[in-house]
């Protein structure tokens, strides 16, 4: 039984900062940011989006993707870190702005960066394992970097959904794979507003010790190669990790940059590989194979080899595509505007 | 202060745009109601609004109540969906000087208010440029 991707759909916030912008107010270097981060902007949420409002945007546009009524989905798992209640479900929001309650089971996942293809991993599962036909996983954040610290320059917002389904498949599922260790590289406790990092620790041994084993595990599990696929995409907490990840696995350029958005949106976090995904779903052809390795710091990656069916013509410009999303119309902020949308000063309390 | 009760109460309008669709005489009511103006009709049916229009009439607000100065200065519009129904919302994500009659507008999902840093969060349809 073929299971897999049945809708997409992504969704990118209108406004924008640059490099630029944040370096000159902490008298940081922008070129070596933009060259050392291959970052050029971010994506910034305005003041009345969150993940529950991006995760709804998008898990329309899937549900207009695949064609279903709401009703018909089983389950849904949205992965974050910046869910807006500490307690109190994003799912249950979602669901019902959508129209997919109450028969539905529902939990908010939490991985870091890899909470969103945790979604995906398990809502793929549930309808392989025949317990429901339709399973929405989400991955959306909008990402928290402090004031002045190298993830500011990266912390953005966005979101992707995926109906997992077994008729009209988009996109079959033919492998997974998951690489997980106890490293870390960088967390966030329990009423901190921001999140701590271990600097240099988070490339090696955090993220490429896991998305490399992960990818080299995946491609040992399905008996592939890097010649096998058309596309590969990677978790992005900057332009420059991802790039070289793929390349450390034997993957081109070529087949990493429609995915590899990173450059000009940022670190979306739970959504950062799911919407380069989306971005790949948009333009793939009939038999195309992609190839994804997520990274959650903790740490964990999570691998997925797609193959994509002639379903896919039928759907991608049904609705937003996401590099679309992405280049038209941003608006730029400066500083200031960027640090009121992101509740970053200080206010007279009510 | 809107409160758990009101904003669960009001979910099928604010979260997914259903409207009341008067049975004897067609009307449709945003938010629906229990009985038709028109025709005194107390039997409706649900309709899903349009999800775009144009921009009929509209406001900048300069000066923003409690809960909406982050947001401020932003638009309030009479939006005329493509359906007829005329909504009251605001239309997010624009320049003031750059908004115009007859723009054509879509729905988004959006927070519109939230009750204080511990209470709920109020989500609910806001327009933006099409």
């Amino acid at each position: 039984m073929d299971v897999g991707i049945v809708g997409y759909g992504a969704y990118v916030p209108r406004h924008r900062i640059k490099v630029e912008e944040i370096a000159k107010v902490w008298g940081a270097d922008a070129p070596t940011y933009k060259k050392g981060l291959m970052l050029g902007e971010k994506s910034v949420p305005s003041p009345d989006q969150d993940v529950i409002t991006m995760s709804v945007e998008a898990a329309r546009h899937a549900l207009t993707r695949s064609g279903i009524d709401a009703n018909k989905i089983g389950a849904i798992y949205i992965g974050s870190e910046s869910h807006p209640y500490a307690v109190k479900p994003s799912g249950t929001i979602v669901a019902d702005a959508i129209g997919a309650t109450p028969n539905i089971h529902c939990a908010d996942m939490e991985f870091a960066c890899k909470a969103g293809t945790e979604g995906m991993f398990v809502a793929m599962s549930l309808v392989k394992a025949g317990e429901m036909d339709y399973a929405l996983g989400i991955g959306a954040d909008t990402s928290q970097g402090a004031p002045g610290d190298a993830l500011e320059y990266s912390a953005a917002a966005g979101a992707a959904a995926f109906i997992m389904g077994k008729e009209k498949v988009l996109a079959v599922c033919e492998h997974t794979h998951a690489h997980m260790t106890d490293t870390p590289d960088f967390w966030r406790r329990e009423y901190q507003h921001y999140p701590r990092h271990a600097g240099r620790f988070t490339g090696e041994p955090a993220y490429f010790d896991h998305v490399v084993p992960c990818g080299r595990g995946l491609l040992e599990k399905s008996g592939t190669t890097p010649k096998d696929f058309q596309w590969a995409v990677f978790h992005q907490p900057n332009g420059k990790f991802p790039m070289r990840a793929g390349k450390k696995l034997g993957f081109s350029t070529e087949q990493m940059k429609q995915g590899w958005l990173a450059p000009i949106l940022g670190n979306t976090y739970s959504g950062s590989s799911p919407m380069g995904l989306s971005a790949v779903l948009d333009v793939a052809k009939p038999g195309d194979r992609i190839f994804m390795v997520s990274y959650g710091s903790g740490s964990g990656s999570d691998g997925f080899i797609f193959r994509v069916t002639d379903e896919i013509a039928k759907v991608q410009k049904a609705a937003p595509q996401t590099r679309e999303q992405l280049e038209d119309n941003p608006i730029y902020i400066d500083y200031g505007t960027y640090a009121k949308y992101r509740g970053k000063i200080r206010m007279l309390e009510d | 202060m809107i409160g758990s009760p009101r904003s669960w109460r009001e979910k099928p309008q604010r979260y997914r745009y259903e409207a009341g669709k008067c049975s004897g005489c067609s009307k449709i009511f945003f938010p629906p109601r229990l009985v038709c103006d028109a025709c005194g009709s107390k039997t409706f049916e649900t309709q899903v609004l349009a999800q775009t229009g144009v921009v009929e009439t509209f406001t900048i607000i300069e000066v923003a109540p409690s809960g909406f100065t982050d947001e401020a200065p932003y638009a309030v519009g009479i939006i005329k969906l493509d359906d007829g129904v005329k909504v009251t919302a605001q239309i997010a994500d624009c320049k003031p000087e750059e908004l115009k009659l007859g723009d054509k507008v879509r729905l988004e999902f959006r927070k519109v208010t939230e009750d204080g840093a511990s209470g709920i969060l109020h989500y609910g349809y806001k327009f933006v440029l099409a």
